[in-house]
């Protein structure tokens, strides 16, 4: 196998990697967006995911409950969302801006005494001699397990929204919350379960940050993955697949800059840090500069409070 | 029998009063609970958070400082926010600000007479518009989400003062270290109380609170903005242009977090370093809600959420708390401001469900 092979095989892998935590917390946002609710915290979300994830982990010695813990959290901050804007009616803007002050807040302060402390991440799963296929073995057969729960998550959303009776629900109370409960659908209680879903999604995106992509705490250490996250659904016109595709699309810049850097290039380090904001930006632009399509797409009822009196 | 919300006819003016109080009440008792629970004495944790800061003109000039760049950001953005402009990125807005105002300065290392200071707070307030223009031209071109790419363009614009400070910028007497050389004396704010750090970015503070205020209760743009902000379909019928809007809002946060971005550096800082906002930009948004968007109310909000800085600072000093308790703090008090908001627009009503009358 020649040597430009390779690097792009390590390339790809990596960007894999770098997109999975993305995959989390913007499959977990297409829910709770699917049902009407708009929900900025994800980097609050994740981020206290990340540190409960972490603690938990450190405390038991295991990563299923540092995982179980961290989509914990993030359901628990979510649900103060809940409450604040599906019960209390609060803006849905504002209340998620404080979602993530306080996640970012709350994490630092928890995670204090975390700073420096590594853990042993997570190997690959053993697949046997699968690994050994040049090029499709690394790509395909030789990820670590969380990357696998994340494609798994990814079926499990397709097909519960698509081609399932309560996914078809949670979409008439997204499009129509008016209709939903005219028919005798609650509202409020489907988009409850829609946020502690997109809660749960995005504290494991940030345990996978915390537990196995840098296995280690650091304050801020989602570095705004949280909004990007938020940027790719709108991106992917609210598909499961385009979020798929989007994230590991993100990945490949997030790596494509890390290499860049690596491998010598004479740009400030800090430009090319610059490059996945930009870039959201970017591919932000391009997908809104046709507003017809972002309103046909859009679920009908995103971000507006429901109450039934009014 | 369980509690139910009910529309009230028209919104409580007093509520909207009062809803502020309340939440800066329940964060204080919050506060109480979890020094308690870290094993603090809770009213004494509370003095040292909240009134050993300012309890002496040393104190209050700090106070003054640092509600200078949260005052300035959240009257900038309460414009906006009033006209349903959601411009969340005055962190960047302020960075930019410090570097085109503080980049003025460091043209000029032995000083250049009076009118180099005046010329760094315009420089700074053209820096902050042209971050905040990027958002608006996207907006208005391309119908982009202003929330995102302003957020975006806050890393973006924190990275490039990384770049600068660490390459073209950094001191050669520096040590290596990622800073730029201190600004001469013409570049420098003066000290208006003497024995203080205070410096006359307060009193511009108020200023621009004083210009939001005529802006918007007095002149013409100002009733535009609330038109749209409340019924954008009304709005467009009177014929009030929604580009324009998005362009007033975006660039009156832009310029005057600009302005205090090159206040921070040409005031207490006095140089240009990688971290030079311990997040004014985004507890600005906090500022602008807990002040109603009002430039009266912005003010108060701005001293109370300075407070929280330097009792930051004091219980890092006096209780060996991690200054992230501010950010604790901070998120506290949007939510309870957000969740007592309620009862401005619903009333609660014990008792079985009504029969609907309307339908």
């Amino acid at each position: 196998m020649d040597w430009e092979l390779n690097t792009l095989v390590v390339i790809l892998v990596a960007a894999v990697r770098a997109g999975t935590p993305l995959v989390f917390a913007a499959l977990g946002e297409l829910v709770t967006e699917k049902a009407g609710v708009l929900n900025l915290g994800i980097e609050g979300m994740m981020l206290t995911g990340a540190v409960a994830g972490f603690a938990a982990t450190l405390a038991s010695g295991s990563v299923v409950l540092g995982l179980l813990a961290a989509a914990l959290a993030g359901m628990a901050l979510s649900l103060v969302f809940g409450v604040l804007t599906l019960t209390l009616l609060a803006n849905q803007v504002a209340t998620g801006l404080a979602l993530s002050i306080f996640g970012i807040g709350f994490s630092a302060f928890v995670g204090l005494n975390y700073i420096g402390t590594p853990l042993p991440g997570l190997d690959p799963v053993n697949l046997g001699s699968l690994a050994d296929i040049p090029v499709l073995g690394p790509l395909l057969f030789a990820h670590d397990p969380l990357v696998y729960l994340s494609l798994v998550l990814y079926g499990v959303v397709s097909a519960f929204l698509y081609l399932s009776r309560p996914g078809l629900v949670l979409r008439a109370v997204g499009e129509s919350p008016d209709s939903a409960h005219a028919i005798g659908y609650p509202v409020i209680p489907i988009r409850y379960l829609a946020v502690a879903f997109g809660g749960a999604m995005s504290g494991l995106a940030g345990a996978y940050l915390s537990l196995v992509y840098t296995p280690m705490w650091a304050e801020n250490m989602t570095a705004g993955r949280g909004w990007i996250a938020l940027a790719l659904v709108v991106f992917a016109t609210w598909k499961p697949l385009r979020v798929l595709l989007g994230a590991y699309l993100f990945g490949a810049v997030t790596i494509a800059q890390l290499h860049l850097q690596g491998g010598g290039v004479a740009i400030s380090s800090h430009l090319l840090s610059m490059l996945p904001y930009l870039a959201t930006i970017v591919v932000l632009v391009l997908i809104s500069r046709d507003p017809i399509r972002i309103r046909v797409n859009a679920p009908g009822s995103l971000g507006k409070p429901y109450h039934p009196d009014l | 029998m369980r509690p139910r919300l009910v529309p009230r006819q028209a919104p409580s003016r007093w509520m909207a009063l009062l809803a502020p109080l309340v939440a800066a009440l329940a964060t204080l008792l919050s506060g109480a609970i979890l020094f308690a629970a870290l094993g603090r004495d809770p009213l004494e944790a509370l003095w040292v958070f909240f009134v050993s800061p300012i309890s002496n003109w040393y104190g209050v000039g700090e106070l003054g400082i640092k509600a200078t760049p949260l005052i300035l950001c959240a009257t900038g953005l309460a414009v906006g926010f009033r006209g349903g402009v959601w411009n969340i990125g005055a962190e960047g807005q302020l960075i930019l600000g410090a570097i085109t105002g503080g980049g003025l300065a460091l043209l000029f290392p032995d000083g250049a007479g009076l009118w180099l200071l005046p010329a760094m707070l315009v420089a700074g307030v053209l820096g902050g518009m042209l971050w905040a223009a990027i958002p608006a031209l996207l907006r208005t071109r391309f119908h982009t989400n202003e929330i995102l790419t302003s957020l975006m363009l806050s890393y973006v614009a924190a990275q490039l003062l990384g770049y600068l400070v660490h390459g073209p910028w950094r001191s050669p007497e520096g040590f290596n270290f990622p800073e730029s050389i201190l600004f001469s004396a013409d570049a420098t704010l003066p000290i208006i109380l003497p024995g203080t750090r205070l410096h006359p970015g307060i009193l511009a503070a108020l200023g621009s609170a004083l210009l939001v205020w005529l802006l918007m209760a007095r002149l013409f743009p100002g009733y535009q903005i609330k038109v749209v902000g409340m019924a954008r379909p009304a709005a467009a019928y009177a014929g009030f242009s929604h580009s324009r809007i998005v362009w007033l809002g975006m660039l009156a946060g832009g310029g005057l977090a600009g302005l205090a971005g090159v206040m921070e550096v040409a005031g207490p800082i006095g140089q240009l370093m990688p971290r030079i906002s311990p997040g004014y930009g985004f507890a600005a948004i906090i500022v602008a809600f807990l002040g109603r968007l009002h430039p009266v109310g912005v003010v108060l909000a701005g001293l109370l959420m300075a407070l929280l800085y330097l009792g930051g600072e004091q219980a890092q000093i006096g209780l060996g708390l991690p200054p992230a308790v501010t950010g604790l703090f901070q998120g506290m008090l949007l939510f309870f401001l957000l969740a007592s908001d309620v009862f401005i627009n619903f009333r609660v009503v014990w008792g079985p469900l009504a029969p609907r009358l309307k339908g």
